[in-house]
Protein backbone atom coordinates (compact mmCIF):
# COMPACT_ATOMS: atom_id res chain seq x y z
CA UNK A 1 0.00 0.00 0.00
CA UNK A 2 1.09 3.25 -0.92
CA UNK A 3 1.64 6.29 1.43
CA UNK A 4 0.26 10.00 -0.32
CA UNK A 5 -0.19 12.14 2.83
CA UNK A 6 -1.60 15.03 2.12
CA UNK A 7 -0.75 18.57 2.96
CA UNK A 8 -3.61 21.32 3.30
CA UNK A 9 -2.58 24.41 2.03
CA UNK A 10 -2.45 27.75 4.60
CA UNK A 11 -4.72 30.58 3.18
CA UNK A 12 -2.93 34.29 3.46
CA UNK A 13 -5.83 35.02 5.77
CA UNK A 14 -5.44 32.89 8.15
CA UNK A 15 -4.73 35.12 10.66
CA UNK A 16 -8.28 36.63 10.34
CA UNK A 17 -9.65 32.94 10.93
CA UNK A 18 -9.43 33.17 14.65
CA UNK A 19 -10.25 36.12 17.01
CA UNK A 20 -6.47 35.43 19.10
CA UNK A 21 -4.72 34.69 15.71
CA UNK A 22 -6.21 39.04 14.84
CA UNK A 23 -5.33 40.27 18.26
CA UNK A 24 -1.90 38.64 17.79
CA UNK A 25 -1.42 40.36 14.86
CA UNK A 26 -2.78 43.85 15.79
CA UNK A 27 -0.39 42.92 19.07
CA UNK A 28 2.66 42.57 16.13
CA UNK A 29 1.19 45.95 14.54
CA UNK A 30 2.22 48.20 17.64
CA UNK A 31 5.60 48.00 16.98
CA UNK A 32 5.19 49.94 14.06
CA UNK A 33 3.80 52.66 15.96
CA UNK A 34 5.49 52.66 18.61
CA UNK A 35 8.73 52.91 16.01
CA UNK A 36 7.03 55.75 14.35
CA UNK A 37 6.41 57.54 17.32
CA UNK A 38 10.21 56.83 18.03
CA UNK A 39 11.34 58.48 14.66
CA UNK A 40 9.10 61.77 15.79
CA UNK A 41 10.74 62.49 18.84
CA UNK A 42 14.17 62.13 17.03
CA UNK A 43 13.00 64.29 14.28
CA UNK A 44 12.19 66.31 17.19
CA UNK A 45 15.22 66.12 18.96
CA UNK A 46 16.91 66.96 15.49
CA UNK A 47 14.91 70.29 15.12
CA UNK A 48 15.58 71.53 18.39
CA UNK A 49 19.28 71.28 17.82
CA UNK A 50 18.79 73.12 14.76
CA UNK A 51 17.60 76.11 16.70
CA UNK A 52 14.39 78.00 18.19
CA UNK A 53 12.42 78.59 15.00
CA UNK A 54 12.86 75.09 13.30
CA UNK A 55 12.24 73.34 16.81
CA UNK A 56 8.60 75.50 17.26
CA UNK A 57 7.94 75.09 13.16
CA UNK A 58 8.13 71.48 14.61
CA UNK A 59 5.82 71.74 17.62
CA UNK A 60 3.09 73.59 15.01
CA UNK A 61 3.26 71.04 12.58
CA UNK A 62 2.52 68.57 16.08
CA UNK A 63 -0.90 71.11 15.81
CA UNK A 64 -2.11 69.51 12.85
CA UNK A 65 -5.45 67.35 12.71
CA UNK A 66 -3.36 64.72 10.72
CA UNK A 67 -0.82 64.42 13.61
CA UNK A 68 -2.90 64.90 16.07
CA UNK A 69 -5.29 61.75 14.66
CA UNK A 70 -1.69 59.51 14.34
CA UNK A 71 -1.01 60.58 17.86
CA UNK A 72 -4.43 59.28 19.47
CA UNK A 73 -4.01 55.94 16.56
CA UNK A 74 -0.12 55.41 18.15
CA UNK A 75 -1.57 56.03 21.82
CA UNK A 76 -4.27 53.48 21.22
CA UNK A 77 -1.40 50.89 20.10
CA UNK A 78 0.89 51.69 22.59
CA UNK A 79 -1.49 50.94 24.94
CA UNK A 80 -2.81 47.50 23.61
CA UNK A 81 1.50 46.43 23.34
CA UNK A 82 1.67 47.82 27.01
CA UNK A 83 -1.94 46.13 28.04
CA UNK A 84 -1.06 43.00 26.55
CA UNK A 85 2.40 42.78 27.71
CA UNK A 86 2.17 42.86 30.95
CA UNK A 87 -0.48 40.38 30.99
CA UNK A 88 2.12 37.78 29.24
CA UNK A 89 4.53 38.43 31.90
CA UNK A 90 3.43 36.06 34.39
CA UNK A 91 3.93 32.98 31.54
CA UNK A 92 7.56 34.54 31.01
CA UNK A 93 8.71 35.01 34.82
CA UNK A 94 6.61 32.55 37.29
CA UNK A 95 7.47 33.19 41.03
CA UNK A 96 7.97 30.88 43.09
CA UNK A 97 8.21 31.18 46.84
CA UNK A 98 9.48 27.55 48.88
CA UNK A 99 6.63 25.24 47.53
CA UNK A 100 4.21 27.59 46.76
CA UNK A 101 3.69 29.29 43.15
CA UNK A 102 2.85 32.94 43.14
CA UNK A 103 -0.18 33.54 41.24
CA UNK A 104 -0.23 34.86 37.68
CA UNK A 105 -2.82 37.70 39.14
CA UNK A 106 -0.38 39.18 41.17
CA UNK A 107 2.45 38.74 38.71
CA UNK A 108 0.41 40.41 36.03
CA UNK A 109 -1.38 42.99 38.58
CA UNK A 110 2.13 44.52 40.30
CA UNK A 111 3.07 45.06 36.59
CA UNK A 112 -0.17 47.24 36.22
CA UNK A 113 0.10 48.87 39.19
CA UNK A 114 4.08 50.00 38.31
CA UNK A 115 2.60 50.77 34.90
CA UNK A 116 -0.16 53.35 36.35
CA UNK A 117 2.43 54.83 38.68
CA UNK A 118 4.58 55.13 35.98
CA UNK A 119 2.25 56.78 33.73
CA UNK A 120 0.72 59.37 36.61
CA UNK A 121 4.43 60.61 37.53
CA UNK A 122 5.01 60.94 33.52
CA UNK A 123 1.81 63.00 33.41
CA UNK A 124 2.58 64.97 36.80
CA UNK A 125 5.78 65.94 35.40
CA UNK A 126 4.05 67.45 32.11
CA UNK A 127 1.76 68.86 33.36
CA UNK A 128 2.27 70.58 36.55
CA UNK A 129 5.95 71.14 35.76
CA UNK B 1 -40.81 10.18 20.12
CA UNK B 2 -38.02 10.24 17.44
CA UNK B 3 -34.47 9.42 19.07
CA UNK B 4 -32.97 12.56 19.43
CA UNK B 5 -29.68 12.44 16.39
CA UNK B 6 -27.03 14.50 15.95
CA UNK B 7 -25.04 15.26 12.33
CA UNK B 8 -21.38 15.12 12.80
CA UNK B 9 -18.96 16.21 9.43
CA UNK B 10 -15.98 14.16 9.16
CA UNK B 11 -13.03 15.01 6.82
CA UNK B 12 -12.26 12.16 4.97
CA UNK B 13 -9.27 11.29 2.89
CA UNK B 14 -8.38 8.21 1.20
CA UNK B 15 -4.98 8.58 -0.23
CA UNK B 16 -5.79 5.83 -2.58
CA UNK B 17 -8.61 7.10 -3.80
CA UNK B 18 -8.99 10.77 -3.00
CA UNK B 19 -7.09 13.56 -4.89
CA UNK B 20 -7.87 16.05 -2.04
CA UNK B 21 -9.65 15.56 1.54
CA UNK B 22 -13.65 15.90 1.48
CA UNK B 23 -16.63 16.00 4.38
CA UNK B 24 -18.93 13.31 4.46
CA UNK B 25 -21.94 13.97 6.91
CA UNK B 26 -23.20 10.99 9.12
CA UNK B 27 -26.46 11.22 11.75
CA UNK B 28 -26.18 9.60 15.08
CA UNK B 29 -27.56 9.28 18.18
CA UNK B 30 -27.23 11.96 20.58
CA UNK B 31 -26.80 10.91 23.66
CA UNK B 32 -25.67 13.51 26.27
CA UNK B 33 -22.65 11.64 28.20
CA UNK B 34 -20.94 10.84 24.94
CA UNK B 35 -18.10 12.30 23.51
CA UNK B 36 -16.54 13.38 20.10
CA UNK B 37 -14.93 9.92 20.19
CA UNK B 38 -17.54 7.84 21.15
CA UNK B 39 -19.65 9.42 18.28
CA UNK B 40 -16.43 8.74 15.81
CA UNK B 41 -16.33 4.88 17.60
CA UNK B 42 -20.37 4.86 16.79
CA UNK B 43 -20.28 5.57 13.24
CA UNK B 44 -17.04 2.97 12.64
CA UNK B 45 -18.91 0.30 14.67
CA UNK B 46 -22.30 0.79 13.46
CA UNK B 47 -22.04 2.96 9.78
CA UNK B 48 -18.79 2.83 8.10
CA UNK B 49 -16.31 1.05 8.91
CA UNK B 50 -13.49 2.62 7.06
CA UNK B 51 -13.54 5.51 8.75
CA UNK B 52 -9.81 6.12 10.14
CA UNK B 53 -8.50 7.95 13.97
CA UNK B 54 -6.60 7.35 16.43
CA UNK B 55 -7.54 6.97 19.79
CA UNK B 56 -6.26 4.93 22.80
CA UNK B 57 -7.06 5.72 26.56
CA UNK B 58 -10.31 7.54 26.42
CA UNK B 59 -9.79 9.17 29.30
CA UNK B 60 -7.46 12.58 28.35
CA UNK B 61 -4.04 10.83 29.45
CA UNK B 62 -2.36 9.23 26.10
CA UNK B 63 -2.64 11.94 23.75
CA UNK B 64 -4.30 10.19 20.90
CA UNK B 65 -7.26 11.43 19.89
CA UNK B 66 -6.43 14.80 18.99
CA UNK B 67 -8.73 16.57 16.29
CA UNK B 68 -9.88 19.96 14.99
CA UNK B 69 -13.47 19.96 16.25
CA UNK B 70 -15.56 22.82 15.08
CA UNK B 71 -12.29 24.60 14.06
CA UNK B 72 -10.18 24.29 17.50
CA UNK B 73 -7.82 21.52 18.53
CA UNK B 74 -9.34 19.50 21.39
CA UNK B 75 -8.82 15.72 22.47
CA UNK B 76 -11.97 13.78 21.02
CA UNK B 77 -12.31 11.99 24.38
CA UNK B 78 -12.95 15.16 26.33
CA UNK B 79 -15.09 16.65 24.28
CA UNK B 80 -18.66 16.70 24.74
CA UNK B 81 -21.05 16.58 22.04
CA UNK B 82 -23.91 18.14 23.88
CA UNK B 83 -21.80 21.32 23.76
CA UNK B 84 -22.77 21.62 20.21
CA UNK B 85 -26.09 19.92 20.31
CA UNK B 86 -28.32 20.82 18.01
CA UNK B 87 -26.21 22.13 15.61
CA UNK B 88 -23.58 19.58 13.88
CA UNK B 89 -19.83 18.66 14.87
CA UNK B 90 -17.43 19.15 12.01
CA UNK B 91 -14.20 16.79 12.88
CA UNK B 92 -11.12 17.38 10.98
CA UNK B 93 -7.49 16.22 11.07
CA UNK B 94 -5.08 18.13 13.65
CA UNK B 95 -3.87 21.53 11.43
CA UNK B 96 -0.74 22.19 10.65
CA UNK B 97 0.22 17.74 10.25
CA UNK B 98 -0.24 16.26 6.51
CA UNK B 99 -3.11 13.95 6.98
CA UNK B 100 -2.32 10.14 6.33
CA UNK B 101 -5.82 8.98 6.07
CA UNK B 102 -9.25 10.39 7.35
CA UNK B 103 -8.27 12.30 10.79
CA UNK B 104 -4.75 10.00 11.23
CA UNK B 105 -2.10 13.08 10.68
CA UNK B 106 1.80 12.51 10.22
CA UNK B 107 3.53 12.70 12.97
CA UNK B 108 7.14 11.89 12.20
CA UNK B 109 8.59 15.56 12.09
CA UNK B 110 7.78 16.28 15.97
CA UNK B 111 8.75 12.65 16.67
CA UNK B 112 12.50 13.70 14.89
CA UNK B 113 12.48 16.90 16.72
CA UNK B 114 11.57 15.54 20.48
CA UNK B 115 15.00 12.85 20.09
CA UNK B 116 16.58 16.20 19.61
CA UNK B 117 15.75 17.86 22.92
CA UNK B 118 17.27 14.75 24.62
CA UNK B 119 14.61 14.23 26.60
CA UNK B 120 15.68 12.72 29.50
CA UNK B 121 18.09 12.88 32.21
CA UNK B 122 21.76 13.83 31.09
CA UNK B 123 24.01 13.04 34.22
CA UNK B 124 27.84 13.84 33.76
CA UNK B 125 28.67 11.21 37.08
CA UNK B 126 26.28 8.35 37.21
CA UNK B 127 25.58 7.56 40.77
CA UNK B 128 25.95 4.09 42.32
CA UNK B 129 23.91 1.83 43.85
CA UNK B 130 26.11 2.92 47.07
CA UNK B 131 25.84 6.73 46.31
CA UNK B 132 22.18 6.12 46.47
CA UNK B 133 18.70 8.27 44.10
CA UNK B 134 19.16 11.93 43.19
CA UNK B 135 17.59 13.77 45.83
CA UNK B 136 14.98 16.56 45.21
CA UNK B 137 13.12 18.77 47.53
CA UNK B 138 9.46 19.43 46.79
CA UNK B 139 10.14 22.88 45.94
CA UNK B 140 12.71 21.89 43.15
CA UNK B 141 9.72 19.21 41.77
CA UNK B 142 7.42 21.79 42.00
CA UNK B 143 9.52 24.03 39.74
CA UNK B 144 8.87 21.98 36.47
CA UNK B 145 6.28 19.21 37.09
CA UNK B 146 3.45 21.34 35.46
CA UNK B 147 5.68 20.06 32.07
CA UNK B 148 5.75 16.53 32.76
CA UNK B 149 1.96 16.47 32.49
CA UNK B 150 2.29 16.91 28.61
CA UNK B 151 0.91 13.83 26.73
CA UNK B 152 1.93 14.60 23.43
CA UNK B 153 -1.06 15.17 21.98
CA UNK B 154 0.18 17.55 19.65
CA UNK B 155 -3.23 20.19 19.83
CA UNK B 156 -0.05 22.62 20.58
CA UNK B 157 1.26 22.33 17.30
CA UNK B 158 -1.85 22.45 15.57
CA UNK B 159 -2.86 25.85 17.07
CA UNK B 160 0.63 27.31 16.84
CA UNK B 161 0.43 29.29 13.40
CA UNK B 162 4.30 29.35 13.49
CA UNK B 163 4.21 25.65 13.20
CA UNK B 164 2.28 26.06 10.21
CA UNK B 165 3.88 28.49 8.75
CA UNK B 166 8.03 27.48 9.44
CA UNK B 167 7.89 23.80 9.68
CA UNK B 168 11.92 23.86 10.67
CA UNK B 169 10.39 25.28 14.80
CA UNK B 170 10.56 22.88 16.85
CA UNK B 171 7.28 23.83 18.12
CA UNK B 172 5.55 23.83 21.65
CA UNK B 173 5.69 20.75 23.17
CA UNK B 174 9.05 19.92 22.27
CA UNK B 175 10.52 23.08 23.45
CA UNK B 176 8.56 22.47 26.93
CA UNK B 177 9.90 18.99 27.51
CA UNK B 178 13.34 20.87 26.94
CA UNK B 179 13.18 23.30 29.45
CA UNK B 180 11.37 20.61 31.55
CA UNK B 181 14.69 18.59 31.39
CA UNK B 182 16.37 21.85 32.23
CA UNK B 183 14.65 23.00 35.08
CA UNK B 184 15.31 19.76 36.94
CA UNK B 185 17.41 19.83 39.29
CA UNK B 186 19.36 16.52 38.79
CA UNK B 187 20.12 17.42 35.48
CA UNK B 188 23.49 17.86 34.03
CA UNK B 189 22.33 18.13 30.00
CA UNK B 190 21.32 21.96 29.92
CA UNK B 191 24.81 23.18 27.79
CA UNK B 192 24.19 20.32 25.17
CA UNK B 193 20.29 20.92 25.08
CA UNK B 194 20.70 24.21 24.51
CA UNK B 195 22.24 23.74 21.12
CA UNK B 196 19.11 22.88 19.80
CA UNK B 197 16.50 25.13 22.20
CA UNK B 198 18.83 28.67 21.70
CA UNK B 199 18.91 27.86 17.75
CA UNK B 200 16.64 29.86 15.06
CA UNK B 201 14.70 27.32 14.55
CA UNK B 202 14.12 26.67 18.42
CA UNK B 203 12.94 28.58 20.87
CA UNK B 204 13.52 31.74 18.19
CA UNK B 205 11.16 30.37 16.05
CA UNK B 206 8.14 31.53 18.44
CA UNK B 207 6.69 35.00 18.02
CA UNK B 208 4.07 33.99 21.22
CA UNK B 209 0.73 34.10 19.87
CA UNK B 210 -0.06 32.03 22.89
CA UNK B 211 -2.06 29.98 21.18
CA UNK B 212 -0.10 26.85 22.26
CA UNK B 213 -1.15 27.12 26.24
CA UNK B 214 -4.62 27.82 25.65
CA UNK B 215 -5.14 24.60 23.67
CA UNK B 216 -2.79 22.75 25.72
CA UNK B 217 -5.96 19.90 27.74
CA UNK B 218 -3.26 19.77 30.62
CA UNK B 219 -2.73 22.95 31.52
CA UNK B 220 1.15 22.84 30.48
CA UNK B 221 1.97 26.19 29.14
CA UNK B 222 4.47 25.54 26.42
CA UNK B 223 4.07 28.75 25.21
CA UNK B 224 5.81 30.07 29.16
CA UNK B 225 8.23 27.38 29.26
CA UNK B 226 9.33 29.04 25.63
CA UNK B 227 9.58 32.47 26.86
CA UNK B 228 11.39 31.12 29.73
CA UNK B 229 13.86 29.87 27.44
CA UNK B 230 14.28 32.67 25.52
CA UNK B 231 15.43 34.79 28.49
CA UNK B 232 17.67 31.76 29.47
CA UNK B 233 19.60 31.72 26.29
CA UNK B 234 19.91 35.61 26.32
CA UNK B 235 21.60 35.91 29.57
CA UNK B 236 23.65 33.03 28.47
CA UNK B 237 24.90 35.11 25.06
CA UNK B 238 25.29 37.90 27.06
CA UNK B 239 27.82 36.19 29.69
CA UNK B 240 29.61 34.89 26.41
CA UNK B 241 29.73 38.16 24.92
CA UNK B 242 29.87 41.19 26.87
CA UNK B 243 31.23 39.02 30.01
CA UNK B 244 34.15 36.43 28.46
CA UNK B 245 36.22 36.52 31.48
CA UNK B 246 32.65 35.23 33.10
CA UNK B 247 33.16 31.72 31.70
CA UNK B 248 33.29 29.28 33.40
Amino acid sequence: MSRKPYVRPISKTWWLEKPEYTLYMLRELTSVFVGGYAVVLLVGLKRLGEGPAAYEAFLAALTSPLAIALHVLALLFAVLHSATFFLAAPAALPLQIGEEKVSPGIVAGAHYAAWVVVSLAVFGLVVWR
Amino acid sequence: MAEKTIEIEVLRYDPEKDAEPHFQTFTVPYVEHWVVLDALTHIKDEIDQTLTFRWSCHMAVCGSCGYTINGEPHLGCKTFIREFYPNKVRVEPLANFPIERDLVVVQDDFIDKFADIKPYIIREHHNTIEEGTYKQSRAELIKFKQYTMCINCLLCYSACPQYGLNQEFYGPANLAMGHRYNTDSRDEGREERMEVLAAEEGVWGCTFVGACSRACPKDVDPAGAIQQIKIAATNDWMKEKLMPWGKK
